[in-house]
């Protein structure tokens, strides 16, 4: 079965019935991504595939990844932590929390959506984070990071919405810390240091996209 | 024909299995495992789960901490909270809704068995949620 059949909706099943998120506002930015079809190739090479997604749980991209493409997801949203603990005043206690944080074994994970995060991390939270993203990925495994290119003022984080397999929406939502850094190229590749770059897109809206693969 | 729904109200608080061939709604507090093979289990805004729960359908509305096996499906309402590891064919996510956990819409839900559950859980809460209640009264809901 190829990656357009499995994300091609069941026939024997009536269309989804728009809701959660998706069905959200519809102004929406929508954009194109380049890089998001390649991870779901590499995610559609594995039967069962397991997926762990670091953004706040998002119903349509549950139903995307569960039902269109089989897998087991894990949904940890390292935002909601990072939000607590800059409100408790405890972001230096953040590296040590992370470095106890997932509970799934080493390589156990076929593909890992990171979203943006990095952005909002310190240097030490996004080493520890990057050190267990690195550990629970298995070998020829995917990552999907995304980097900003201008830290913006304000404090907010973003939703990344599927649409489908080529377009992804995004929708913000209020945050305790905006985005801390905009990180050169190459102190993301030192920061995935186990990783190595596959694909890298810097998009219209500035967004750089990179897709790491874990070496086998 | 009229469909007969159970509803266990805020003030009750059960600790031990709770089996059911009912529909059934929580409002109260509830501790140990919920079964309801062939019915749908909702959990009001009001209700409080410490449980392994397996139904055919999940309509959550309030707190579920511990893992949830549904042979159709789970549905996760706005405000609605699940710590927990989820299987089931079909699973719904409203906005503003928490999820902290795993979900798996592969696994067969084995009509809803306890023995379906070998998933590690979410978080430590989730895990001792998923200890069974050996030690505790059985409780009964419907004939």
């Amino acid at each position: 079965m190829g990656l357009l059949d499995r994300l091609a909706p069941r026939k024997s099943e009536p269309a989804p019935r728009p809701q959660g998120p998706a069905s959200g506002p519809v102004d929406d930015p929508v954009f194109s991504t380049k890089a998001l079809p390649k991870f779901l190739s590499c995610l559609t090479s594995r039967a069962l595939p397991v997926l762990l997604d670091l953004g706040p749980v998002v119903g349509s991209n549950v139903g995307f990844f569960g039902e269109q493409l089989g897998c087991k997801i894990f949904v940890e949203d390292i935002f909601a932590d990072l939000d607590r603990h800059v409100r408790e005043g405890k972001l230096d206690q953040l590296p040590a929390f992370l470095k106890q944080r997932f509970p799934q074994a080493d390589g156990e994970v076929d593909g890992i959506l990171c979203w943006d995060l990095i952005d909002y991390l310190d240097k030490p939270a996004a080493q520890e984070l990057a050190t267990q993203l690195m550990r629970v990925l298995r070998p020829d495994g995917a990552l999907l990071g995304f980097f900003g290119n201008a830290p913006p003022q304000d404090a907010r984080y973003t939703k990344f919405i599927i649409v489908d397999d080529v377009n992804l929406k995004h929708r913000s939502y209020a945050a305790s810390r905006g985005r801390q850094t905009s990180l050169l190229n190459r102190d993301i590749i030192r920061l995935f240091s186990g990783l190595r770059v596959s694909d890298s897109f810097l998009l219209k809206n500035n967004l750089r996209e990179i897709l790491f693969r874990k070496p086998v | 024909m009229e469909k007969d729904i159970v509803n266990i109200g805020k003030s009750v608080v059960i600790k031990g299995e709770l089996n059911g061939s009912e529909d059934l709604t929580i409002e109260g507090h509830v501790e140990g495992t919920i079964q309801l093979k062939e019915h749908v289990l909702t959990i009001g805004p009001n209700g409080r789960i410490k449980a392994q729960v397996f139904a055919k359908s999940v309509i959550v509305l309030g707190e579920v901490t511990g893992n949830v096996t549904a042979s159709e499906k789970v549905d996760i309402r706005d405000n609605g909270s699940v710590d927990g590891d989820i299987i089931s064919p079909r699973v719904a996510i409203a906005e503003g809704a928490h999820f902290r956990g795993s979900v798996d819409m592969q696994r067969k839900a084995g009509g809803a068995q306890p023995q379906a559950v070998a998933a590690k859980p979410a978080t430590p809460q989730a895990a001792a949620a998923s200890q069974p209640a050996a030690a505790q009264p059985a409780q009964k809901v419907g004939a």
